[in-house]
């Protein structure tokens, strides 16, 4: 198996969903909210990882995009949950050494007196091992 | 009626007024929140990896907690509800959380998921009941146009939170009603407010906020409500003209005890 193919399922492996189960129907990319702001869009995530190809998703934009709304989740007729898919890429890559998206530096600039602690807790959680 | 209370950082700093009115209504219509000792921060977002194991031990710590009272585990911040409910969700059926969590935490007994995670609205509806609330208010908030707005958390997936349906709730119009207000429905009431992308991206959690708020002016609301701090946030932001306030606080203004000291 090449590297990869390996890392693929690897990343699926964690995800806790099956991209084979997809049907290629793409109300996941229909309904997502960020799908404008997204380079490779939730089906393009189900249908890569489906065939052990997951070089494009590392380099994707769309893993700092989605926002963990769970409409995909919610309105996949086949129970994929490309959400999950997409923050196991995420996981992969922010896992890395030197790799967070997002540093404690940028916190300041970000900070007004009414932002609720919630937002800088979930963005690091997400961003940042 | 005493429930176990998860209040969570934010309401404990930023959305004080989420937790404060909370309280305050609740003991007036005969419940007590009971805070959970020593509780600890949610984590804000679930995580979605099955790998993923110490960052939902919070929520574990605080749900053994309700169980060894034997008491619901009530919520009221939408994010801290969604991570412990699933949390939950999981401590019932993922055996290699189940038993990892528990080799870990080693409570007197293993917790298998036995408690029951209400949120805040739920307990008005399930326990308490929209009727008694009705007979509850002093202060009807007679013809105020009011949109719910929902946002992700509470209501997907579906399958887990089991709050309300998902694409067509009405449990926060029931609320309303309760309260003497007239509810208005609108398109974007469970659509995402941009959450935590306004520290990434704030371009982003914006054009969403505003999505939102004009679909509820352009039916008419006077005022949008929610259960989230985050959603209360992004919505705040972009809007000058319509308040945004937290259900809660309706909720102690029509009881007649919003000034109460406490
Ligand atoms: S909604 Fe589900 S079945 Fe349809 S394309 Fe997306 S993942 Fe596949
Ligand atoms: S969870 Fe992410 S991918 Fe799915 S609909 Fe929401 S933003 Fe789009």
């Amino acid at each position: 198996m090449n590297n990869e193919k390996a890392l693929a399922e690897e990343v699926v492996s964690f995800s806790g969903t099956n991209p084979r189960n997809c049907m290629k129907c793409g109300k996941c990319s229909a309904t997502c909210p960020t799908f404008e702001e997204m380079d490779l869009h939730p089906h393009e995530f189900v249908s890569y990882l489906a065939s052990g190809r997951i070089e494009k998703l590392l380099q994707s934009k769309t893993i700092y995009k989605c926002l963990s709304c769970f409409a995909c989740v919610e309105r996949c007729p086949r129970g994929v949950e490309p959400s999950r898919l997409i923050e196991a890429v995420r996981d992969s890559v922010v896992g890395q050494k030197g790799a967070d998206y997002l540093s404690p530096d940028r916190i300041p600039e970000r900070l007004d007196p009414d932002l609720p602690q919630q937002a800088i807790t979930a963005a690091f959680r997400k961003y940042k091992k | 009626m005493i429930y176990s209370y998860f209040p969570g950082c934010t309401l404990k700093a930023k959305a004080q007024d989420l937790d404060t009115y909370g309280r305050k209504a609740a003991e007036a219509l005969g419940v007590t929140l009971e805070e959970i000792p020593e509780w600890q921060c949610c984590g804000a977002v679930y995580q979605q990896a099955t790998d993923e194991i110490a960052t939902k031990l919070s929520s574990v710590r605080a749900l053994n907690a309700a169980k060894e009272k034997g008491q619901p585990l009530v919520t009221i911040c939408s994010a801290c509800h969604h991570v412990i409910k699933r949390v939950n969700e999981d401590m019932k059926e993922n055996e290699d959380m189940i038993l990892r969590a528990n080799n870990y935490l080693k409570f007197d007994e293993p917790y298998h998921g036995e408690t029951e995670v209400i949120h805040y609205l739920e307990m008005l509806r399930d326990k308490i009941g929209f009727d008694k609330i009705k007979e509850a208010v002093v202060n009807p908030l007679k013809g105020k146009k009011i949109a719910a707005y929902y946002g992700c958390l509470l209501l997907r997936p579906s399958k887990v939170m089991q709050f309300d349906d998902p694409e067509n709730p009405t449990i926060i119009e029931d609320f309303i009603k309760a309260i003497g207000a007239e509810p208005v429905v609108y398109p974007f009431r469970n659509e995402c407010c941009g959450g935590y992308q306004t520290i990434t991206d704030k371009d982003q959690s914006d054009r969403f906020a505003n999505k939102v708020i004009d679909s509820a002016k352009m039916k008419g609301a006077e005022m949008i409500i929610t259960a989230c701090p985050l959603c209360l946030y992004n919505l705040k932001q972009n809007t000058r003209d319509i308040p945004v306030v937290y259900f809660t606080e309706l909720l102690a203004e029509a009881l007649g005890v919003k000034e109460q000291e406490g």
